[in-house]
Parts: C-alpha cells; sequence; structure tokens
C-alpha cells in the first residue's frame, strides 16, 4: 500500500513539530540538517519523486552520526541522545515506504515529545505538547483509514483526546509516584545555572545577567524587611589570590547560636541547581526535612537538588552565632596568599594599629569603601595578579564579589577572622501569588567578620557603596544599568505586572503540576480523604476509578450508538394509542390503524372525525410515499390537539 | 507446525457453526486483542513511562497518561466499530472455473455512526476493506478465484478491524450457508455437433441453423442474443427474433459423442456447446451417463445443463 501524498506531508508536519523546541538547543548544523532533510522530503512528496536510495540514506546516517560523535566527542549521555534521535526521525521520513514504517514513525514523534521536556516543562511547552497532539492523532487516524475525511478525521481524533483527558487526570494523581532516578544518570542530565562553589572576579556579575527564578518564597505569617533577606548559600574560606573556595567544612562542629529573636517561618520552592545547599535566611532555626547545617551555618541536602524541590523551615534574624568558635576555626579565617597584594596588606596593618577594637576596623574598612570615591558597576576592569590590590588602589570599580574579597582580605590581613558568604539579597514580591520571586539576578555576596563576644556578624560591603543594591534592588544600585535585561532594569508597570502575572501561573504549575512529587502525592490524597496512603492503596483506587470511568465511557458509546433511528410517526401514533389506551380503548394486536380507527370512531362518535384524521395521516406517513416534514408536524400536532 | 496448532486452538476456541439467515454481532461474537502494532506501542510507553519516572518529568506522565489512556479508548471505539452490525448473505451468481466468484454480504449498519475501515477475508487470504455509514445497509462483494468446478464454499470469513488507532485487533468469525456454483472452464471454440431428425445418434444433416419464423414481443427472460436489435434501432420496440424449429431436428450434444477425451475435457467441450447452442437459440438437449436433460432452449434449460456439467460426478451432487 503506497501512502499518500496528504499522509505524508501531515507526518512530515508532524516530525517538524516534534522537532522544533530542539532547534533551541541543538548545534546549529544539526538544525541546518534536519532543516534540508525535512525540506528534501516536502520537496520529493510535492513533485511525487521516488525515495532516495538506500545506500545513500544509509551514507547520510553514517556521515551524520560521524559528525555527532566529532561534536560531542562521544555517542553516550543525553545531549548526544536526543541529537541523535532527531536525526533518526527525520531520515525515517525519507524512508517511508508502508503503513509500518508511518506508525513506526508516529511512535518516534512520540518519544521526541518526551525528549524536549529534558530542557524544558514550563506552561507553554505544555500548550505546544497539546498542539503537537492535534497535529499527531488525526495524521494517526489517516495512517490507519486513508479513507477517513478530514472531518471525520478531526471529529474523532478530538473526542479521543478528550475522553481520554480525564482517564489521565486520574491516572496522573493516583498513579503511585516514586522518587527517580532509577538508574544512575549521565553527567550531563540536568543543566543548572546558580551559584557555585567557588567565586572569582566576575563570576557573580556574570551570574547578574540571567534572569532565571532561583527560587520562590512564601512567608508564613509577615515578610521580613528588605535588608534583611539574606539568603545564605556556600561560605567561601581559602583565598588563593584569585578565586575564594570552600575548602573543606564539615558537620562536626554543630553550630550555636544564642540571644535569638525575630522568629519567620516560610517554605521555599528550590529550582534544580544540581548542587546540595539549599537556600535559608540567615540563620536557620528549624531545618528542612532531611537537611544538615554545615560547621559555617550552611544548610544540605541530602542528594544534589536536581528537581525542583520545596521545604518549610524558619529563621532567626538576629542572633549571636559560635560567640566560643575554635580557635582552628578562627584560625582558618585569617589566612590569606603570601607576597600577594603587599599594599592592601599595608592599609590593613595600619588600620589594626591605628584601632584597638575589631569593630573599630571593620568601621574604618567600610567608610574606606564609602569615602574613596568606589563605584558599583556590573563591568569592572579586568584584574592582574594582585587583584585586592588593582581594585582598592586603582580604579575602584567592582561588584559585590570584588567589595567582599576585598573586604574579607582586608580583614584577614587586620587579623580579623573573617569569610565570604554567598547567595542571593532580596526579590520580587509577587502580589497575585503573594510570594517572593528570587531571581540569579539577585545573587549576592557578602562578608562575615568573627568579632569576640557578638560570634560571626554579618557585614556587607556592598552596603557601603551602593546602599539602594540592599534596600531595593540591582537596578536601583547601578548608575549605568544598560548591561542588566530588559527586564531587570525598570520596565514600564504594565509589563512587570504581566510578568508578575505570569510568574504566579506558573508559580502554581510549578507547584501543582511539575513539583507533583510522591510527597506532595501524599499530601494530597490525605486532605482528599484517603487513609493510610500506600501505593498498594493507590493502585487499588486507581485501578477502580479507571475501570468506572472506562464502563461509563463504554455505556454512553454503545447507549448512544444503540438509540435506534426511531421513526417519528411511528413514536407519536404510539403515543395517540396509549392515551386511548388509558381511556380504556386499547389498540388490539391484530389491528391495523384503520381498523382500530373504525372501532374507536364507533365507541365514541364524537370523536370520529379526528380519530380517522389522525389514523390515515398515520397511514399516509408510515406507508406512502416520501412524507414531508410539513405533514409530519400536522400529524403531530393533530395528536397533540385529540381530545376524546 | 505452528500453523497447526493455531487452527486447531481456533477450532477449538471459536465455534465453527454455519450459519443462516442474518447474524449480529454481539458482545459474545466480538472478540479483541491487542495487535502487533498495540504490543509495539505498549513497549513504547513503558519505556517513557521509566523515562518520566526517572528524570522526574512530570510533563513526561502527562503525556505518557494521556497517549496510553488513548489507546484504551481505542479498544472501545475498535470494537463499538463492530458492534450491532447485523449480516446476511446475498446471492451469489454461478461463475465459469477461472473466474473470481463473487460472494455478497449484506451489512446493515444500524447505528448512528458510520463504520470505518471493516476488513473481510477468508483464510487463504482474499480480501475487501470497506466503509459503512450510518443507518444503512451495504452489500460488500467478496472475490474468492474459482479453481475446481463444483460448489465453491465461503468457508468461514474473518471481519475485522483495528480502526481507530491500529492498536486494537477486533474480530469476528462469519460462516454462512453461502456457496457458488462453479461451472466447468468452457473449452476453446468448438464445432457443434449437426443436430438429428430423430432423438439419439445418427443423421447428419448440413447446416445447424433453425429458419427464421419473424419476430415476437419480448418477454422478459428471453436470451439476449435473440433479441432484434434492427428492428430495436428501427423503433418497432423490442422484439425477439423466432425460428420455427422444424420437429426432429434437434440438438442433442450427448457425452458418448466425445468418447476419447478424459472427463474433465469432455465436460469443458460440452460447456462450450451448450453456451454456444444458446446463443444461437438452438433447440438442444443434454445426454450425460447421470442422466439426460430433453431438448429445450430456454434460460432455465441453459442454467440446469451447465449445473448438471458442473456437479457431475461430485459426491453431494443432488444438494
Amino acid at each position: 500500500m503506497k501512502l499518500s501524498s496528504a499522509l505524508v506531508h501531515s507526518l512530515t508536519l508532524c516530525i517538524f513539530m516534534v522537532t522544533l523546541p530542539h532547534a533551541e538547543h541543538l548545534p546549529l548544523w544539526i538544525t541546518g540538517l534536519c532543516a534540508m532533510l525535512l525540506l528534501w522530503r516536502v520537496y520529493l512528496t510535492q513533485t511525487n519523486s521516488a525515495l532516495p536510495k538506500r545506500w545513500l540514506l544509509f551514507l547520510i546516517t553514517l556521515t551524520g552520526v560521524a559528525a555527532i560523535a566529532a561534536h560531542y566527542h562521544t555517542l553516550f549521555g543525553r545531549e548526544v541522545g536526543v541529537t541523535l534521535l532527531m536525526l533518526l526521525a527525520v531520515l525515517k521520513l525519507l524512508e517511508l515506504r508502508a503503513q509500518r514504517d508511518a506508525m513506526g514513525l508516529i511512535y518516534l514523534a512520540c518519544f521526541v515529545i518526551i525528549t524536549n521536556f529534558f530542557y524544558s516543562q514550563s506552561i507553554p511547552t505544555a500548550l505546544f505538547m497539546c498542539a503537537t497532539l492535534l497535529v499527531i492523532v488525526p495524521t494517526w487516524l489517516r495512517i490507519q483509514a486513508p479513507s477517513l475525511n478530514l472531518k471525520p478525521q478531526a471529529r474523532i481524533a478530538g473526542t479521543l483526546l478528550l475522553q481520554a483527558l480525564p482517564l489521565m487526570l486520574l491516572l496522573f494523581i493516583l498513579f503511585p509516584r516514586v522518587q527517580g532516578p532509577l538508574w544512575g544518570l549521565p553527567q550531563d542530565a540536568y543543566n543548572s545555572t546558580g551559584l557555585s562553589d567557588s567565586m572569582s572576579p566576575g563570576s557573580l556579575s556574570k551570574l547578574s545577567l540571567s534572569e532565571a527564578v532561583a527560587f520562590r518564597v512564601s512567608y508564613a505569617d509577615k515578610a521580613p524587611r528588605r535588608d534583611q533577606m539574606y539568603w545564605r548559600g556556600p561560605v567561601l574560606w581559602n583565598y588563593d589570590g584569585r578565586t575564594w573556595t570552600r575548602g573543606t567544612t564539615g558537620y562536626s562542629n554543630p553550630p550555636r547560636f544564642t540571644d535569638t529573636g525575630q522568629n519567620i517561618s516560610y517554605s521555599v520552592i528550590l529550582e534544580p541547581h544540581n548542587k546540595r545547599w539549599l537556600y535559608g535566611l540567615d540563620t536557620a532555626a528549624t531545618l528542612p526535612n532531611g537537611a544538615r547545617m554545615s560547621t559555617d551555618f550552611q544548610l544540605f541536602s541530602a542528594e544534589p537538588v536536581n528537581a525542583r524541590i520545596r521545604y518549610e523551615m524558619s529563621s532567626n534574624l538576629s542572633y549571636h552565632a559560635n560567640v566560643d568558635e575554635s580557635p582552628s576555626q578562627l584560625h582558618r579565617a585569617t589566612g590569606i596568599p603570601a607576597r600577594l597584594n603587599p599594599r592592601t596588606i599595608e592599609l590593613a596593618q595600619s588600620w589594626r594599629s591605628a584601632h584597638s577594637s575589631d569593630q573599630e576596623v571593620v568601621d574604618t574598612a567600610l567608610r574606606y569603601f564609602n569615602q574613596q570615591n568606589f563605584s558599583y558597576t556590573l563591568e569592572p576592569p579586568l584584574l592582574g595578579e594582585n587583584s585586592v590590590d588593582e581594585f582598592l588602589f586603582g580604579e575602584r570599580k567592582g561588584f559585590c564579589e570584588h567589595y567582599a574579597s576585598a573586604f574579607v582580605y582586608l580583614m584577614r590581613a587586620a587579623g580579623i577572622p573573617s569569610r565570604v558568604v554567598t547567595g542571593y539579597l532580596g526579590g520580587e514580591f509577587n502580589a497575585l501569588g503573594n510570594y517572593y520571586i528570587v531571581r540569579q539576578s539577585d545573587a549576592h555576596a557578602w562578608a562575615e567578620v568573627w568579632l569576640a563576644g557578638q560570634g560571626w556578624v554579618r557585614v556587607d560591603p556592598t552596603a557601603a557603596i551602593a546602599p539602594e543594591r540592599v534596600a531595593r534592588n540591582l537596578a536601583a544600585s547601578l548608575k549605568d544599568n544598560a548591561a542588566l535585561p530588559f527586564m531587570a532594569r525598570n520596565p514600564p508597570q504594565w509589563m512587570s505586572k504581566l510578568r508578575l502575572n505570569l510568574d504566579a501561573w506558573s508559580n502554581q504549575w510549578n507547584l501543582w503540576v511539575l513539583g507533583y512529587n510522591p510527597e506532595r502525592q501524599f499530601a494530597l490524597l490525605t486532605r482528599l480523604g484517603m487513609e493510610d496512603v500506600s501505593w498498594q492503596k493507590m493502585a487499588r483506587n486507581l485501578m477502580l476509578g479507571l475501570a468506572l470511568c472506562i464502563a461509563a465511557y463504554a455505556l454512553f458509546m454503545f447507549k448512544h450508538q444503540l438509540q435506534r433511528h426511531r421513526d417519528p410517526v411511528q413514536t407519536t401514533w404510539l403515543k395517540f394509542c396509549a392515551r386511548l389506551a388509558k381511556a380504556g380503548l386499547p389498540r388490539a394486536g391484530h389491528e391495523g390503524a384503520r381498523d382500530y380507527a373504525e372501532r374507536i370512531a364507533q365507541a365514541r362518535p364524537a370523536a370520529a372525525a379526528s380519530v380517522r384524521d389522525i389514523a390515515a395521516r398515520y397511514v399516509s406517513l408510515r406507508y406512502g410515499r416520501m412524507p414531508g416534514t410539513a405533514e409530519l408536524i400536522a400529524f403531530k400536532d393533530a395528536v397533540r390537539m385529540f381530545k376524546l | 507446525m505452528t500453523g497447526k496448532l493455531k487452527q486447531l486452538f481456533r477450532n477449538w476456541a471459536f465455534r465453527r457453526t454455519v450459519e443462516t439467515g442474518t447474524v449480529e454481532l454481539n458482545q459474545r461474537r466480538v472478540y479483541i486483542l491487542p495487535s502487533k502494532q498495540g504490543l509495539g506501542f505498549a513497549v513504547v510507553l513503558l519505556v517513557m513511562l521509566l523515562g518520566d519516572i526517572n528524570y522526574n518529568l512530570s510533563l513526561g506522565y502527562v503525556l505518557t497518561f494521556m497517549l496510553a489512556m488513548m489507546a484504551v479508548m481505542s479498544m472501545l471505539y475498535a470494537f463499538r466499530n463492530l458492534a450491532h452490525l447485523r449480516i446476511h448473505a446475498g446471492h451469489v451468481t454461478p461463475v465459469f472455473s477461472g473466474e473470481d466468484a463473487q460472494f455478497v454480504f449484506h451489512f446493515d449498519n444500524p447505528g448512528t455512526l458510520t463504520r470505518y475501515q471493516l476488513h473481510l477475508h477468508d483464510d487463504a487470504g482474499h480480501r475487501t476493506t470497506f466503509d459503512l455509514p450510518a443507518l444503512t445497509s451495504t452489500p460488500v462483494h467478496l472475490s474468492i478465484p474459482a479453481t475446481q468446478r463444483g460448489w465453491l464454499d465461503s468457508e468461514r470469513l474473518s471481519l475485522y478491524t483495528e480502526f481507530p488507532l491500529g492498536l486494537f485487533h477486533a474480530w469476528t468469525y462469519i460462516h454462512f450457508d453461502v456457496r457458488c456454483l462453479v461451472y466447468p472452464p468452457p473449452a476453446p471454440q468448438q464445432v457443434l455437433p449437426a443436430p438429428s431428425a430423430q432423438s439419439g445418434t445418427g443423421a447428419i444433416h448440413a447446416t445447424g441453423d433453425e429458419d427464421y419464423a419473424g419476430l415476437r414481443n419480448y418477454i422478459p427472460g428471453d436470451a439476449l442474443p435473440r433479441i432484434a436489435w434492427k428492428a430495436l434501432a428501427r423503433e418497432q420496440g423490442l422484439q425477439v427474433k423466432q425460428f420455427s424449429t422444424p420437429q426432429g431436428r434437434e440438438l442433442w450434444l450427448d457425452w458418448n459423442q466425445l468418447g476419447t477425451h478424459a472427463v474433465e475435457t469432455r465436460l469443458q467441450i460440452l460447456t462450450r456447446w451448450v453456451l454456444d447452442a444458446d446463443a444461437q437459440g438452438l433447440l438442444y438437449g443434454l445426454r450425460l451417463p447421470d442422466g439426460e436433460l430433453p431438448p429445450n432452449n430456454l434460460p432455465a434449460h441453459k442454467a440446469e445443463c451447465l449445473r448438471r456439467l458442473a456437479l457431475y460426478g461430485l459426491s453431494g451432487a443432488a444438494t
């Protein structure tokens, strides 16, 4: 059986639609190759030409696979797999000979849709998936029934999809969820943006250009002040003159907080960032389930966060932390690389000798930043070997990482234990969903110094140069914010409102659709009244629900179909007979319409004329030739008006 | 071996009764199983589900469940596509061996939905595909090549559909007591034997044609070759040429005249003779070892002659 060109065209459209979203992240040459092959296929169909020879296809396939291998330096991994699948789908289109190939292609198309979810599962992606299904299913029908016209084809496909929808929802809610992964995933399985566990000049300013959401927070009661929203991330101890790293920090000495106050509870929906740490307000009081706190107050989950997770926690906004810090930690917090940045060390030591208390040194440093013509910019100049010297005594332009780094360096040079803390600061309030959005552009770095009697104290040197950064947002603090993405500057109000609206929607989406994991399932089912939720119970309820639904569908479908084409004439006549029967004059089984009418006429002479009239109409409608609608209406009227 | 086992299983599992009258397809008659493509799709879905679980793809779950439930619904559709159809066998016109027998089945669709992509086939693979519009009765022709004279049984036929998605195979067996009479294939051109004055063998006269005796009005059933087309062209209405056949000038198509030939060849030659004699409007009789048919030239006579030839020497020929 040869496939019709209309069918081939719709199959080409299917493959086009499923491969289209991949164009965004595939190498350009692969996208170009696929596009060319698709166009070739359209041309071949249009001109009704023969398909390319097998050896030619084989050659193209081989070349393509070799090129992909050369491009990625491997043939394994998710990215490569997706690329190969894409090439395969398009090439299969050029090898379309029988119905079997067409069905295979449909299966392949469904599979390619799934692979797109590695990259995006947003609402637009879901809508596009629906659109793709609306192309795939009619094509599928056309493969099976080439004789089907366009209209019934669309109707049947639409009905099938609509009927499947409630069943799908049932499955989605009740299908026992398992927390993946089932097996080890390739290294490139998750793409992530976010803070890393090191900081070098430029790393945060680069991150600040990203509008991606880092996490969303909803506070149980009142939100804290903006300048208290310091979301603690990696704490960096070690400095090699250029890059700050975490070094080794364990859990051996649990932190001790005293004089805590101002407890705030909140829940965080953290986007996957493929690292183990969690973010919490400084500093955590009750930890999320399964999380641990390191010696330097950082929160860690047991597994890398490679799926969106939600956790509840609370923090104390005022505290004294580790007032009795161990000497080894304090020693660690004063190390600086030897022979680097001599001028900085000189400056710090001059402050040290001028002031007796550590607090005064800290204040001097902040004053220094504030008064010595420093500026806050996203595009700092490149720095050389003595980066701190160059920053402090050169152009004096930098982003938060420069200030945090220089400040900690100064403190350590002055003998005050200190460390760099990275994380996020602030967030955007979404009134619609009553939550805060924290984006990558809110990434921030600050310092912590250890003062005798007070423990670890947060010092944000950025606040000394650009207080707006702390009080408002990044855009407000930058003189020249051209480098920021459009939406991070100050967009028109309707636009930011729209953005908040969309974000509220996608927050719900993340919460209920994408974040529907075993815990959420458990919570929802419990709330719906299911007791002691177990997977056996879920499976049982699922089977029961599906069986009921399908039975209801079957009943409806067959009843609808079995509704014999009832003759309206007969129906009306039977109604008439029933009324006479009620009046004590039932029609005998052997009696025809005319005989019956005659008998009635004799029994009830008053109604004789109308009975005869009705019977005559019935006979002519039922046995006559081609009754018209007018006659039928007249007959119905006559029956309705009839009175005994 | 597997084929034989399969056949045995089918004979055991599905009743092999021959049906008469109208058959209505109810739940007990319609079987449904996943098709090969359906099993393939199940594998695809399973792989997709594993991917969803492993990579925590919520939207992947949505798609997988959607496709799975669509497949489940398509099972109902496949069943509905066959359910409540009413079938009865139609008249089968006899054919000559070597031609295709056209079995006719009338499919009545009492439902309000069109039935799409129904396939009717026999075990040997002769098939036909058709749609059935709603609320109508549709004749469906299945051609089966007739290779042997005698009765050609329609055997058990399978009616199946995989509509709408090809994932489920819904089928039923129908076995009607319809058969097609297959005449022996007419031999190539043959000279007719000479008519004889007396019944029996013997005297040979020169020509086999009778005398033209005039026209009479057409009566339904008259042979086509005898219609006076020229008269029709002269607008004298549909008339039939009449020949006066003198008494005793009867043509006997006699088995014994063909003494040297094999049985089948004799039957083929006799078939040819019957056809030729009928076309010429002759008064002919047929004499076979198992009986004879007295001379006549009515259409029914031709049919009876051919029937006798078709069934000659076959067991159960009487039926």
